[in-house]
């Protein structure tokens, strides 16, 4: 059920504008804005606690500034449940894996696609016509994503068991299986190893070459950051201190001081 | 001996449509869930007084699941909005306040003395073990059929979406869907099923009184789902076979023992009962049949 307007790449899918966010006296972010244009990477990057995380459950529903606005595909909002975000279109991952640890793999994607099964829970029940149909394509979807992630090898496996890298990709996947139009990604690539981090990036390039997914990443890995993303905007406790290209962000005296400048 | 046996059957296949609930709500969907007694006194009352009314058991049953559904419809709408250890203690206040309605409403329901002369199932069949085995039949029937649809919900598109719940509440929500409305579904579905079995346990035993619906019955379903594994429809079963095992084994131990008296006995089931729960958290912590993560 996404709104049928089209939004065409370069344009502003998303925009961001004077929220504040506070928890009693904290406040995590204040007076930001920014916008995400269809069709790129845009990084959020800044120190710890910089009101990064905050951002995105603003963004998804999960947070409810006190300041501010919200347009998503031209429409304001003032306040939105998370899973009415998600049925207009976005999607996310978690900074701490949130995982259905019990299932499988392959289960845990297909839960992915609940938002698109539309069948009565008793056409359900009796396991026959048009649920048992919309089960079958569901399925053929999941086990394409499953294939670009290169995960089939754990299909069945319960994800609590697997390493976290490994986690971290199931949890790309179920979030790709929304078929997002904006995809929020919390620090995909933390915990990870090297090799692990270059296949990340891949298929986050991937997923934004192929589905034409537009995302915004949190990441803390300056490297991943300037190879990724299109554009960068900075916080430092809760404050936009930078927003433009990889290239600004870093010259950036600001970012420098607040950021760069601190080992990590 | 074999009226023994078929006696004990009854009351365990109660006792496992009660478990099948139970399971449904915490084993599946993580509802913890400590009133699940509200609703099988909601559906033993109901059944009592239509039956006393005359209603055919067909009706009076269907109307005891449905009353027990709709007990859990408000209580679900208010309180799975909280969290979930908030639940835990509305509940259980759920099912005393039911207990509070049904010893206070004198005129309905005769208050403490409560209702006797319940009439059996069957009443043509002769009284004895013809009638006790057309009643454990039918209540058999019933739960193969409660264990097919449980069956089916865990393999549907429902069904994962209920234990995705369980798993990771904001999860969910980020996909898309109002963990709060499966988790009233849920509720509800499992208190029809604990109606139903309030309904064969108020016509089996004949005689109903608030005494009968204390928590402590609630504690027992919940003892048989851990010890059977959690999430499991076997482990409904296999729980139920083990805490009937206890339950009557403790019985038998009063014959051995005749020193006791009733009032200290009931203590000491109560004592071997929680004790088999220490043991098994200790030694078995996923449940006889392994818990949901062991699929
Ligand atoms: N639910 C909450 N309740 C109270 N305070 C919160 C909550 N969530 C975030 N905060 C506070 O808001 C500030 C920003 O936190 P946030 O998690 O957004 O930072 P972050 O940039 O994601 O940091 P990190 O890099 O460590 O993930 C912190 O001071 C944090 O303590
Ligand atoms: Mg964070």
């Amino acid at each position: 059920m996404k709104p049928e307007k089209k939004i065409e790449p370069g344009e502003q899918l998303l925009s961001v504008e004077n929220v504040t966010l506070r928890f009693g006296g904290v406040k995590a972010i204040t007076d930001v804005s920014f916008d995400i244009r269809k069709g790129e990477v845009r990084a959020i990057i800044g120190p710890n606690g910089a009101g990064k995380t905050s951002m995105l459950n603003v963004i998804n529903g999960f947070y409810h500034p006190q300041e501010g606005r919200i347009t998503y595909r031209g429409e304001t909002r003032a306040k939105m449940r998370p899973h009415v975000a998600a049925t207009q279109g976005i999607a996310r991952t978690f900074q701490n894996v949130a995982l259905f640890k019990g299932m499988s793999t392959l289960d845990n994607i297909m839960v992915g696609r609940t938002l698109k099964m539309h069948k009565s829970f008793f056409w359900q029940l009796f396991r026959h016509g048009p649920a048992m149909d919309e089960e079958i394509e569901h399925r053929k979807f999941v086990e394409e994503i499953i294939d670009f992630l290169e995960i089939e090898h754990i299909r069945k496996v319960p994800v609590g068991k697997l390493p976290y890298g490994l986690q971290k990709r199931v949890e790309l996947g179920r979030a790709l299986a929304m078929e997002p139009e904006l995809l929020l990604l919390d620090e995909p690539m933390a915990g990870m190893n090297l090799e692990e981090k270059e296949d990340m990036c891949r298929f986050i390039l991937d997923t934004k070459e192929q589905y034409g997914t537009t995302i915004a990443l949190i990441e803390h890995d300056m490297g991943v950051v300037m190879d990724l993303s299109d554009r960068v905007v900075v916080l430092e406790y809760g404050i936009k201190i930078a927003d433009g290209t990889p290239e600004e962000v870093k010259s950036n005296q600001k970012v420098i001081d607040a950021y760069l400048g601190v080992a990590h | 001996m074999e009226a023994y046996l078929v006696a004990i059957a009854i009351v365990a296949a109660i006792y496992v449509l009660l478990a099948l609930g139970l399971n449904l709500q915490y084993g599946l969907t993580g509802i913890i869930n400590f009133g699940h007694v509200g609703f099988f006194c909601v559906g033993a009352y109901t059944a009592a007084l239509l039956a006393e009314k005359g209603w055919p058991p067909l009706l009076s049953f269907s109307a005891a699941a449905a009353l027990a559904m709709l007990a859990a419809w408000p209580m679900g709408l208010i309180s799975l909005k909280l969290r979930e250890d908030y639940f835990a203690i509305v509940s259980l206040g759920f099912s005393e306040v039911v207990r509070l309605v049904v010893t206070s409403e004198k005129w309905l329901t005769s208050g403490v003395q409560g209702i006797t002369g319940i009439p059996k199932l069957f009443g043509g069949l002769a009284t004895g073990l013809p009638n006790s085995l057309a009643v454990l039949a039918v209540l058999v029937a019933v739960n193969l059929l409660a264990i097919a649809a449980m069956r089916r919900i865990v393999t549907s598109p429902f069904g994962r979406t209920i234990e995705a719940i369980r798993d990771n509440e904001e999860a969910v929500k980020a996909l898309g869907k109002d963990p709060a409305a499966f988790k009233i579904q849920v509720l509800m579905l499992g208190a029809a099923l604990a109606g139903v079995a309030g309904a064969f346990y108020a016509h089996y035993i004949g005689y109903i009184s608030p005494d009968q619906f204390i928590p402590l019955v609630t504690f027992q379903i919940w003892m048989a789902i851990i010890m059977g594994g959690v999430g499991r429809i076997s482990g409904a079963l296999a729980g139920t076979f083990i805490l009937m095992l206890f339950l009557e084994g403790s019985r038998f131990l009063r014959d051995i023992m005749p020193f006791i008296s009733e009032v200290e006995m009931a203590s000491v089931r109560l004592g071997v009962v929680g004790l088999a729960l220490v043991l098994f958290t200790l030694y078995r912590p996923t449940g006889l049949m392994g818990d949901f993560t062991r699929k």
